[in-house]
This record gives structure tokens, sequence and C-alpha cells, in this order.
């Protein structure tokens, strides 16, 4: 028998257990990993629309008037160019260049909002608090704050009517704070499957009201809940990071693909000095997207060979619904990382061809 | 979760229908609910050998993947080919159209010593809890 741990909940459980989800531990939260199938809720979102809890990510409150000369120095991206209803993609780093975590920041009015990954809460946090200096303050409001994404070609379509105008004339990350079936929210168009689409957050109280009110709104579109299952798939199609699989402490941004959320012409930051150095040698080993002659999926962990000799390991890996073959990405040495490279993923006694091919696996999707 | 009378089962998953002296296998609704969606499985030609609780096959699911083993020792006389073209077959009717592989045992006895399904029932309740 496991040991009893008690896993928390999102204040959407309920409906999650109603709805008969597969429930599974992730972060420290009993989450749905599917309702009725990863491939038609991998296909809802893709061609309809879908609707995430999310609420396991956390999310800090920074304020003070030395907030944004703060962020800037902790965050890889630029916090100063960020306008008051813009939401930017960053890794945080670590003086080596490792990522630290990779987040959202939001600059709301008057404040900043950080959103993080749930496994990372406590160590962000920590981060955070020991560089912290001058007027800043930050709090902890991953329990103040549902989140509900709502991704797909149908998104805005489902919410007209129930946000304001405006809220559906948002750019790609951009949001803004208004009224959702009545209650304030942050209605952001951003999310993590390459479709169109909205996150959501709202006070915990509202929960009931929001899911209710978007299973209305959302019947006639054929809106289907969806578990991390899919949002795996869809992610994954789309060659975003998953924080603990493809990126971690001891992974950079640079060979990971994400040098264009790297300023190296911000005067400092943390990691800085380490990226600068690493971007004039040349990382030694890169992210690649790999995709495999059938349907024998590379897994995590799986070895990466190029004729013969482990060149690298698998980071994630899938079943891919929208192209109907096995994709993966992959840190493998710069000789063998070339596009159209022939490599094999070793899964146990069996090997499988892969080939080297561009991110993002899918192109078709609806986002701006 | 219920499960069919008429077959026997293995600890790991796979079901078991002995008729006319052969033996047709499968995975059971328990496995194909705790996979997900099946998108292939890799099984092996007719007349091999197989050995009982011995890895025959493989099944690959959109997030997992799991081997399959034999419940009884035997050679396998069909392969259920539908499913080159169509796995999904595993999910919609893992005691029908699913099935995988037949196999002529050895030693027919070897079926009786499988689970029932009062007792692979019982497996379940507990892996479950």
């Amino acid at each position: 028998m496991q040991p009893t741990t008690t896993l928390k909940r999102t204040p959407f459980y309920p409906f999650h257990k109603a709805l008969g989800a597969k429930l599974v531990d992730f972060a420290g939260f009993e989450m749905p990993v599917r309702y009725t199938g990863d491939v038609r809720e991998h296909q809802a979102v893709r061609t309809g629309v879908g609707l995430f809890d999310v609420s396991h990510m956390g999310e800090f409150r920074v304020e003070g008037g030395g907030a944004e000369a703060f962020l800037d120095r902790m965050v890889t991206n630029d916090v100063t160019a960020l306008a008051e209803g813009q939401a930017l993609y960053t890794p945080v780093c670590r003086p080596s260049g490792g990522i630290v975590d990779d987040i959202l920041v939001y600059r709301c009015a008057g404040h900043f909002m950080l959103v993080v990954n749930a496994s990372n809460v406590a160590k962000d946090l920590a981060w955070l608090m020991e560089h912290r200096g001058g007027d800043v303050r930050i709090s902890d409001v991953s329990d103040d704050t549902a989140l509900l994404a709502l991704q797909g070609p149908r998104a805005a379509a489902v919410l007209a009517g129930h946000v304001p105008e405006a809220a559906l004339e948002l750019e790609y990350y951009r949001f803004q704070v208004g009224s959702l079936f009545g209650i304030e929210a942050i209605i952001s168009r951003t999310g993590y499957t390459g479709e169109d689409g909205f996150e959501l957050y709202f006070h915990p109280q509202h929960a009931e009201r929001v899911w209710q009110g978007l299973e209305a709104a959302g019947r006639s579109a054929h809106l289907a809940p969806v578990g991390l299952g899919a949002r795996d798939t869809l992610r994954l199609e789309m060659g975003y990071m998953l924080y603990g699989n493809d990126i971690d402490d001891s992974t950079s941004p640079l060979e990971a693909g994400l040098g264009w959320t790297v300023k190296m012409a911000k005067p400092d930051f943390l990691g800085k000095h380490a990226l600068v150095e690493e971007k004039e040698r040349g990382p030694t080993r890169t992210l690649v997207g790999l995709e495999a002659e059938g349907r024998r999926v590379p897994r995590h962990d799986g070895a990466v060979e190029h004729q013969g000799t482990v060149v690298g390991r698998v980071t994630s890996g899938t079943f891919a619904p929208s192209l109907e073959r096995a994709i993966a990405m992959a840190y493998v040495s710069r000789a063998a990382s070339a596009l159209g490279t022939s490599l094999e993923v070793v899964s146990g006694t069996t090997r499988i061809p892969v080939r080297v091919v561009r991110r993002p696996f899918y192109t078709q999707g609806s986002h701006r | 979760m219920e499960f069919p009378e008429d077959v026997r089962y293995t600890r790991e998953h796979e079901w078991a229908r002995l008729e006319n002296g052969v033996v047709t296998v499968g995975i059971t609704s328990y496995a194909t609910d705790q996979l997900g969606d099946v998108v292939f499985v890799e099984l092996p030609q007719s007349g091999r050998q197989l050995e009982a609780s011995k890895p025959f096959g493989v099944v690959e699911a959109v997030k997992t993947v799991s081997d399959l083993y034999a419940p009884v020792s035997g050679e396998v006389v069909e392969v259920n080919r539908a499913l080159a073209d169509n796995p999904a077959l595993v999910n919609q009717s893992p005691f029908g159209e699913g099935w995988m592989i037949r196999i002529r045992p050895g030693r027919v006895e070897e079926v009786q010593q499988l689970l029932t399904h009062a007792e692979y029932a019982r497996l379940v309740e507990e892996q479950h809890s």
C-alpha cells in the first residue's frame, strides 16, 4: 500500500468527479487526466473548444516601487517593455543559466501577477524572496485564484455575451480585467495548445458559477472538458516546454530553443553572464523535434542514438493525434541536431527510427 | 467494474477465452481504462511459441506503453489483423473485436489456473482503492 498523502483539490473537483474523470496526482493535486479519451479531447480543442481546469498552477502578486526593476533582474525576458494589459512568457534563470522555472508575467494596474508551474510554487517563492531587495512585496495568491483555460477556434464564440466585447478583440498575450458571467476576472488571450483561446483567472468562490456558465454557453459548440492527457499532446504538438521534462535547473534556455526569450541587451539579469558565454561558445546540445516513422512512441528518458552512439535523451514523447504519428523532443549533441538527421530511440528491446524535424510539429493552429 | 464470466484473467490484465481447444487473448476493460486511447499494438507472428507469463507484444497508448503477457504457453495460431488499421477496437470492444491473438495451448489446464472473473474483480478493486 502507498502511504496516504493528502492531495489538494481545485474548486472544480466536484465537476471532475461528476463527469467521471480519471483523476491522478499531479504536483500534489488530484487532477483530471481524462474525461472521455485523450484523442477525442485533443480533437475537440483543435476543431471546436475545450475547457481545462488548470487551477493547480501557482500565482504570485508582486508589487511595490521596486517591483519592475526586481522582476526585470529575475527573468531573462524584458519586463520593462511590457505594457499594462500585456503578458510575457519568460524563463527564470539561476546564475549558472539553468532554468528555475518558466513563467508568465502579467503587468496589471499597479502590480504584477506571475503564473508559475504547480510543481515549482515553493521553489519559486523561495527564490524570489531570497533575491528580493528594495520596495518589493511578494505574496503567494495561488489559493485565492481559480484558473480555467478555454481553448480552441470556437473559444471566443463561447465567451461572446458573457465578457465585455473588448475582451473578444484582445490580441494574443493581451488581457483585461472585466466581467465574466457577472464576476470579476482576468480575461487573458493566452494558452498552451496552439489554438486561439483564453485563460480566465478569478476567485475560487465563483468556481461553480463560471464552470456552469461555460458549460451552458458552450453547449451548442460541443464544449468538451479536457484533461491533462490531451493538454500534454496539444502542447507537445506545438513544441511547448513542460518544466521538469524538457527544461529544468540543469538546462539553459539557449539549448532549449528559448533564445528569443533571453534579452542579452538588458543591463543585468540572473544568468546573464553564463548565458552570454554559452551563446559565444555555442550550446553543446540542443533540444530538437523528433518524428517517428511509425506509431511506436519514443518516451521520456529514452536514449537517442546516432550511428550506434548515444547522442542524447528524450525529454517528452507522445502519439500526436493531429499528425497521427509519434513525436518527441530530445536533447542531442549539436553534430546530430541538423534537420533531417536520422536517429534511433532505444525503448526497452526495440529501436524506434526517428528523424530530426522542425518545431512546432503542428502548424495549423488557430492562435494568432 | 464488471467483467465477463466466460473468460479467465491474468494479474497483468489480460483475458483468455478457451473455445474448441484454442485460447483467444486480449486485455481487459480495466486495462484499457488505465491506458487510455490505444494507438498501436505490436503482436507476434502466427507460428511463434509463447511461454506463459512472458511478454508477447506491446500495447502503445497516447500517454503510456505496456507489455502484453501470455496467459498460457503455446503456439500463436492467429493474430487480429484488424488492429493494425484500427487499434481503437481495443478500447471500443476489449472483450470482443479488440481481441489480440489466438493460442493453441500446450496444456489446456493452464487456462483453469488463471483468475476467475470474481478473483479478477477483487484484484481490480484492491488496485483501484
